[in-house]
């Protein structure tokens, strides 16, 4: 049997970061799981990913903490052997008008957003280099690129993690570590199903698709991104939104 | 372990094989690109608890043995 390759995934416990784990272990990957809630909260995911036949580990982690994931990046090489790929997941919002917007709710969105994938990415790619293999894929959002009002710190977030991407897809091209990122625009989650018909239709009108994305839709495009398929991609934002952006 | 051991270590950690390094070894030899360099340096950091700086001109292994022991000896 060939070695498992093991994915590193932040925000892994619900949601499209789930999906994501799902779907890597559903080809094989060990997964390594990192999120900031309850180990209790991602019991569901741990156990379909048991399902998978690999193995499938919880860490607790603030990703905007430098020192913790150092502490987890050794922790998972220590555990499975190394880090062939790093899905930055996690993330929040903190929806305001700018006018209305503190302080408080730049910095944190920020940290998380931003400040998380740096850290993961500082911390993993010693590993990578020395392995002359690593496949990251970072989630940005369509929202990044066209900016959206109540979301400045969230779109500035976004819009932070492709020019970071780039960056590190130009650092690490020579030791075959790729670097992309992954732009989703409207995806159904309890946040989109708790909209009203009216809001739905307004929605789907700036949609090509003429639909909302599914969290399995993100999911595949990080498949493809670290597959030996996308071998010769690197530095590229993959828009996931139906064409609402073009 | 001597500083050289734990040279031969980390660098042919980082070219992925083993190395046979002396001291006369030149770095123009080994042939590391400026990535290796910067690994090299911050792993050298990181064992010896020390900074060597950003700017190192050095030839040989040998130099950087004996830059690596005087950093250790003026910590």
């Amino acid at each position: 049997m060939s070695e498992n390759r093991v994915a590193l995934i932040t925000g892994a416990g619900r949601g499209i970061g789930a999906e994501i784990a799902r779907t890597l272990a559903a080809d094989g990957c060990d997964v390594a799981i990192v999120d900031y809630a309850e180990e209790s909260a991602a019991s569901e995911t741990l156990e379909k990913l048991a399902a998978c036949g690999v193995r499938a580990r919880y860490y607790r982690c603030d990703v905007s903490d430098f020192a913790a994931t150092k502490a987890v990046v050794d922790a998972v090489v220590r555990e499975f052997g190394k880090i062939d790929i790093l899905v930055n997941n996690a993330g929040i919002t903190a929806d305001k008008l700018l006018l209305r917007m503190e302080e408080g709710d730049w910095d944190r969105v920020l940290s998380i957003n931003l400040k998380g994938c740096f850290n993961l990415i500082k911390h993993v790619t010693p590993y990578m280099m020395r392995k002359r293999y690593g496949r990251i894929v970072s989630i940005s959002s369509v929202v990044g690129m066209m900016g959206n009002a109540g979301q400045a710190n969230y779109a500035a977030s976004k819009a932070g993690i492709i020019g970071l991407t780039k960056s590190v897809a130009k650092e690490f091209g020579a030791r075959n570590i790729t670097a992309n990122a992954v732009a989703p625009g409207f995806i159904r989650t309890a946040m989109t199903d708790a909209l009203s018909e009216e809001q739905k239709q307004a929605m789907y009108k700036l949609i090509p698709l003429g639909s909302l994305g599914e969290t399995q839709d993100i999911a595949n495009a990080v498949r493809f991104l670290v597959s030996d398929d996308a071998r010769y991609i690197t530095g590229v934002v993959l828009k996931v939104d139906g064409g609402m952006y073009i | 372990m001597t500083t050289l051991e734990k040279l031969k270590e980390i660098l042919s950690e980082c070219k992925g094989e083993e190395l046979d390094i002396t001291a006369e070894t030149t770095f123009d030899e080994l042939d590391f690109d400026s990535l290796d360099k910067v690994d090299i340096v911050m792993q050298i950091e990181e064992a010896y608890d020390i900074s060597l700086g950003e700017n190192m001109q050095l030839s040989t292994v040998g130099e950087l043995v004996a830059k690596i022991d005087e950093a250790v000896a003026n910590k």
